[in-house]
């Protein structure tokens, strides 16, 4: 029973992601790019999940690792005999170096790791609003030294000419990994411990935890798959630094916020939402016909719906939509019999 | 960055300390001070880090955007940069911080997070991306010589200004019941509480000095950056929140004292940075707020260590 209920806390979330894959298949070609979207959206999301959820301290800086997977991914990958035209300040190494897909997936999540393991060697003697601040702070180093370092990448420039390898089943194997890995380490002893610092750090240090080296595990695995996230995105999309910065930190968090921080459910269901919800404003700004009715949004009203919303989430119900819980059959049948929701027991 | 290190080091000391690019980062620090008061005050009352203060910085820049586009005199157009400021502080405190007051810092930092996106992304629906310039005070922007040195007027205006408000605050703080009130509510509000301060009307009043130093930056800053754009402020703000937290956001002079700091180096490295390496000025000040906080977590100024057990 209890195994069945442990294994459905994976399963659930793994099959919403592989539905929104299959759905996917049946669309046209245009919508498809909404539904790899979403799905990379999921695999940033539960990245972020890996340390934020599970340690309870906020980090701003988790694009700076998706972006520096973006980073790896595309100066590797961008065919030998395009890069002079793209990027000619470009150092020897980097230049006279091409890898395939898979590869390249793999040295995006490494290098993220790496960073992430680098930055956190320091940061995560920091807690609370140091924390928030000096990530924030990572974050802004990272986007500035990307942006005008034109020996290692391009710039301001898109990332042009990267392979788009990243098709809707590479996008849903991708998201069904980064939540396998997520699940492994949050039931894992280290997991654990770390949720057990979130609870309550004094408790946990007085069992012998240590708080900094169980943070540094989790900021270094979500790191590792942040950067595969963002290797994911560069093989979809060409995009420029810019792309990575604020307003990805900002959608990405409310995606997490909105799905409920503590449960790798909620990010999942968040992230899936929060995409479902600005694929639809985004039709409208193009103009859709709904009904007969055709539903035309000034351009940028995405941001202010899901900026509501988030803000509405935060007042009305801070859990999130999941209440920061597991995926349950019983509870989702207990919403059928419009039973009254049991007790939080995390 | 090592170029910048080995062959630049005279050059930048003899920059930073010529006496022009000393009065810049001191008008710089002062604004920055004022923007830090804003953000320690409605700290140290609300326990709430508002990172959306920068965007009532930018709606009060459109008002004046507004009021110059219609060719209103400056004082009007001042007036209704303070009102805008001032009735969207008080929307945000009814809408947004007291319905979340009894939740985690982290859960009101990325509410205000939300509300700022909210914010900037009217204005964009509202103005474009290009937005609008304010032009009506642009006479400020004239140097006046003084000793030899070419001092812009809006830098005397600004360092006047920090200091007169500063002023206003700290009789306000320590000579009225209100003042006193709200720093008894921000040693122990629930202690406070209890001997009958007004939690309501403290965190009112708070919001609103915090909004007036809101309008007076708009003011400032618009006569410095006339094109006033969705994002205006928003880079001021982050570089702020940094040297508040610097600072120490426990005390009221600490978070003050760090956004000086912080207005004060960028300007000084602003000034003193060959060209081609002013570009990574960001990185210099983001890589100095790391150290800082690595060896003072609780900021450089703050005297206690309560802020981990607090946040």
């Amino acid at each position: 029973m209890r195994a069945r209920r442990t294994a459905l806390e994976l399963l659930g979330p793994a099959a919403l992601v592989v539905a929104a894959g299959v759905l996917g298949t049946f669309v046209s070609q245009t919508t498809e790019i909404y539904f790899v979207t979403a799905l990379i959206s999921v695999s940033t999301v539960v990245a972020i999940y890996v340390f934020v959820g599970n340690s309870g301290v906020l980090s701003f800086g988790h694009i700076s690792f998706f972006a520096v997977g973006v980073w790896a991914a595309g100066v590797l990958s961008i065919p030998e005999q395009e890069k002079p035209a793209t990027m000619p300040y470009l150092f020897d190494f980097l230049s006279s170096t091409t890898v395939g897909n898979v590869p390249s997936l793999l040295i995006a999540a490494a290098v993220g790791g790496v960073f992430a393991l680098v930055v956190g060697l320091p940061l995560m003697r920091l807690s609370g609003l140091a924390a928030g601040i000096a990530t924030f702070a990572v974050l802004g180093i990272t986007n500035n030294i990307l942006r005008y370092y034109e020996k290692i990448g391009p710039g301001l420039n898109t990332f042009s000419s990267v392979p788009e390898t990243t098709d809707l089943a590479q996008a849903t194997i991708g998201a069904v990994l980064v939540i396998v890995a997520a699940f492994a380490y949050q039931r894992s002893r280290l997991g654990r411990q770390l949720r057990a610092t979130r609870e309550d750090p004094a408790a946990a240090r007085a069992v012998g935890v240590s708080i900094y080296r169980q943070r540094l595990a989790a900021f270094a695995l979500s790191g590792f798959l942040a950067g595969f996230a963002g290797g994911l995105y560069i093989h979809f999309i060409p995009i420029n630094v810019d792309a990575v910065y604020l307003d990805l930190t900002f959608i990405t968090l409310a995606m997490l916020v909105i799905g409920g921080t503590t449960s790798l459910w909620g990010a999942v269901v968040g992230a899936l939402f929060v995409s479902a919800l600005d694929s639809v404003l985004a039709e409208m700004e193009d103009g859709m016909t709904l009904f007969g009715v055709t539903v035309d949004l000034p351009a940028g009203s995405r941001i202010v719906v899901v900026s509501s919303i988030m803000a509405l989430v935060l007042i009305l119900r801070p859990g999130g939509l999941t209440g920061g819980r597991e995926f349950s059959l019983d509870r989702l049948t207990g919403l059928v019999r419009r039973r009254p929701p049991r007790e939080a027991t995390s | 960055m090592s170029v910048f290190l080995a062959s630049g080091l005279s050059d930048f000391v003899s920059d930073a300390v010529d006496p022009q690019v000393q009065v810049d980062a001191i008008g710089l620090g002062a604004i920055y001070a004022l923007m830090a008061v804003g953000i320690g005050l409605v700290f140290g009352v609300l326990r709430l880090v508002n990172f959306a203060y920068g965007q009532l910085i930018m709606a009060g820049a459109f008002a004046l955007a507004f009021a110059s586009d219609r060719d209103w005199p400056a004082g009007l157009g001042i007036a209704l940069c303070f009102a805008v400021v001032l009735a969207l502080s008080l929307a945000m405190e009814r809408v947004v911080f007291r319905p979340l007051r009894t939740q985690s810092a982290a859960v009101m930092l990325i509410a205000t997070f939300a509300i700022a996106f909210l914010l900037q992304s009217i204005a964009l629906l509202w103005f474009g991306p290009l937005g609008k310039t304010a032009t009506s005070l642009a006479q400020l922007n004239r140097p006046v010589e003084i000793g030899g040195l070419d001092i812009r007027k809006i830098t005397i205006v600004a360092i006047v200004t920090a200091v007169v408000c500063l002023a206003l605050l700290v009789a306000l703080l320590s000579r009225t019941s209100i003042g006193l009130h709200m720093r008894a509510a921000a040693i122990d509000s629930q202690t406070a509480r209890m001997l009958g301060v007004r939690a309501n009307a403290v965190s009112t009043v708070s919001v609103l000095i915090a909004g007036m130093l809101a309008a007076v930056v708009a003011v400032l800053l618009t006569v410095q950056i006339p094109t006033v754009t969705p994002t205006f402020a928003l880079q001021e703000t982050i570089i702020v929140l940094a040297g508040v937290v610097v600072g120490g956001m426990t005390r009221l002079v600490s978070a003050t004292l760090g956004g000086f700091l912080i207005g004060y180096a960028s300007g000084l490295l602003g000034g003193a940075l060959p060209s081609s390496q002013s570009q990574y000025l960001p990185s210099f000040l983001f890589g100095l707020v790391i150290l800082v906080l690595l060896v003072r977590p609780d900021g450089l100024f703050s005297r206690t260590r309560g802020l981990v057990e607090r946040v």
